[in-house]
């Protein structure tokens, strides 16, 4: 299995590199955008699979960090600078938010960051003077590296896939160390944790403020990507599309996210052939895809492996999902 | 002082409504442990079949019992039968996603099937004002009123005096407990389940005049119920009775009286100090936590 696995992610690698020759600008766009929904779904991932909290707000932090980075740039700042400073903010404001909201526990974090995407999106709507309101900001423009200008499609979808793998490389170290140890802990049994003396409420806080911290640097590649960012795009309808993505990927476990994320940026397209019905054949699919595997997709390949290797002699398996892809 | 009663004549309409939205939210939560995200669509839905009714020929009140009938049959046994009860066993988040998405399709089912346009809806009573202590009041306010509290009191006694209501509440406060007094469990929360189809198709007859058939209107109202419902606490009835009064009252004040661009936010900065301060709301129960 971990050897198939391994071919099926250098399969996938070779294809996300190879892909965008054989896209015209269209297709360039939509990988992009998988790209970049692919890291705020980690985000959300982290929070939701591994530590166990629901938050409906990533979509407001992808917001926030598109508008951060958007208004910086404006101002004359370096894209590197402004990419960082999105993060941070959304750090802090995550932190912020999860501090009140985890004293209470389970579908109160939902609650809240649900009011708090509300929020968000109210205030960039009505703060015209600093957001330009329902216009919308556009023209963000690509950075340069080193004379590398990611203007074109091809050049910004390479720096976001690359983003991407650096981001998803770092998310892939934290987890493997104390810290997400203490995450998985908190999501299989946090009173079992708190008795073994972890201080599970910083590290579900932690959790929670990384995955927004992400989202936030998602936004900072949406906002460039875009070229036109405005309040609606991160209402709640965002979040919900981000909550879809894990879960159908299959949350907590690693590569969930961008499977999810695959599903939920090509199956809108895919069903464009049923013309004006599009949306509704894709919310008929996405109810279908949850009655008969909740567990998400890789939870379906799971199983479906699991069934087929039942005969052969099986090792002990570590109880810990998502740490084999 | 005159505009200030007749804000909160309107806003207690208003909240009236969202109160019938939000126990029937909570009720789906309490039984069956549903966190129904499409339960503001519910309530977009009804008016579609009281105007598909209409156009087929039918008056304003036959329309309108086909209405509840169809929104029960649909909204409420076909709902839980296709997608609530395959569901359950795998708890509560796919269902949400599955809500979520259910919302969607409703949304687009409406458009696409009926209307983009928002259409007309016929009110219960002629719209005139009256003159209340030297204020302007509105008898369609006045309806939405009486209506809605007339529901609300019918529902009181259902659940509080009669034996099926008792039943109820039980299934909704400890499953396992009811079942050993051989109360039917699986029955009782297909009744809630039917209960809440009529309570959407009553909120859809009183609130669409105002607002007008739209597909979109479910997202307004669905968000007023979630608050609502955990505003007044998730696990009472009361609690979402009140939840949706506060609601109704306290949007049409701060509308006029602080910002009305910044009308949307005041239900939330509510209902994030009543979580920090009162996480089981106004009227809730604590709820245990289980090892």
């Amino acid at each position: 299995m971990n050897r198939l696995g391994v071919i099926a992610l250098g399969a996938a690698a070779i294809v996300a590199i190879v892909a965008p020759f054989f896209l015209r600008r269209y297709g360039i766009y939509l990988i992009s955008m998988w790209a970049v929904l692919t890291i705020a779904a980690i985000g959300l991932n982290l929070t939701l699979g591994y530590a166990g909290q629901v938050s409906l707000a990533q979509g407001a932090f992808v917001g926030i960090g598109a508008y951060t980075v958007a208004l910086l740039t404006q101002a004359g700042w370096a894209y590197p600078a402004a990419f960082v400073c999105a993060g941070a903010l959304c750090f802090a404001i995550g932190w912020g938010l999860g501090y009140p909201a985890l004293r209470v526990q389970h579908h109160y974090l939902a609650f809240v960051t649900l009011a708090f995407t509300t929020l968000v999106f109210l205030v960039l709507r009505n703060e015209e003077w600093l957001t330009n309101g329902i216009y919308g900001i556009t023209g963000t423009e690509r950075p340069v590296f080193f004379g590398w200008s990611t203007g074109g499609a091809r050049d910004f979808y390479f720096f976001c896939l690359g983003m991407l793998a650096l981001l998803s490389a770092a998310t892939w170290w934290m987890l493997r160390s104390p810290w997400g140890r203490a995450f998985l802990a908190l999501r299989e049994n946090p009173i079992r944790a708190l008795s073994l003396g972890l201080d599970t409420r910083r590290y579900t806080l932690m959790a929670f403020a990384i995955g927004s911290s992400l989202g936030g640097m998602a936004g900072a590649l949406y906002a460039p990507l875009v070229q036109f960012i405005e309040p609606n795009s991160f209402g709640l309808g965002m979040s919900f599309n981000l909550l879809l993505m894990v879960i159908i990927g299959g949350s907590g476990y690693f590569f969930g996210p961008f499977v999810g994320a695959l599903v939920a940026v090509l199956l809108p397209e895919w069903t464009r052939f049923t013309e004006g019905y599009y949306l509704l054949v894709y919310a008929a699919l996405v109810m279908i895809m949850m009655a008969f595997c909740p567990s998400g997709l890789l939870g379906l390949i799971g199983r479906m492996s699991k069934a087929m290797t039942r005969r052969a002699p099986t090792p002990p398996e570590l109880h810990a999902e998502g740490t084999t892809p | 002082m005159e505009s200030f009663i007749q804000l909160l004549v309107s806003g207690l309409a208003t909240g009236a409504i969202y109160a019938l939205i939000a126990v029937g939210f909570s009720l789906l939560w309490q039984t069956s442990q549903t966190i129904n995200f499409a339960q503001g669509e519910f309530v977009m839905l009804p008016a579609f079949f009281i105007l598909a009714a209409m156009n087929a020929g039918a008056p304003f009140w036959l329309a309108a019992l086909i209405g509840i009938a169809l929104s029960v049959v649909v909204l409420g046994l076909l709902f839980k039968v296709i997608i609530v009860d395959p569901m359950l066993k795998h708890g509560v988040l796919p269902l949400v996603i599955s809500t979520i998405a259910l919302s969607l399709f409703l949304k687009e089912a409406a458009k696409d099937f009926y209307s983009s346009q928002a259409q007309p809806f016929p009110t219960l009573v002629p719209a005139t004002d009256l003159d209340v202590f030297g204020a302007v009041v509105s008898t369609q306010s006045l309806a939405v009123l009486v209506v809605a509290i007339g529901t609300v009191a019918a529902l009181h006694v259902l659940l509080q005096k009669t034996r099926l209501g008792r039943s109820m509440q039980a299934t909704a406060q400890n499953p396992t407990l009811a079942r050993i007094l051989g109360i039917p469990v699986e029955r009782m929360v297909l009744y809630t389940f039917l209960l809440n189809g009529v309570l959407v198709a009553i909120a859809s007859i009183l609130i669409t005049p105002i607002y007008l058939a739209k597909f979109t209107n479910g997202e307004v109202l669905g968000m007023a119920a979630f608050l609502a419902a955990i505003i007044g606490g998730f696990n009472q009835v009361r609690g979402a009775i009140l939840g949706g009064i506060i609601l109704g009252v306290l949007d049409n004040l701060s509308a006029v009286y602080i910002s009305s661009q910044y009308r949307g936010a005041f239900p939330l900065l509510i209902l994030i100090a009543v979580i920090l301060l009162r996480p089981h709301g106004l009227l809730g129960r604590a709820e245990e936590r289980t090892v």
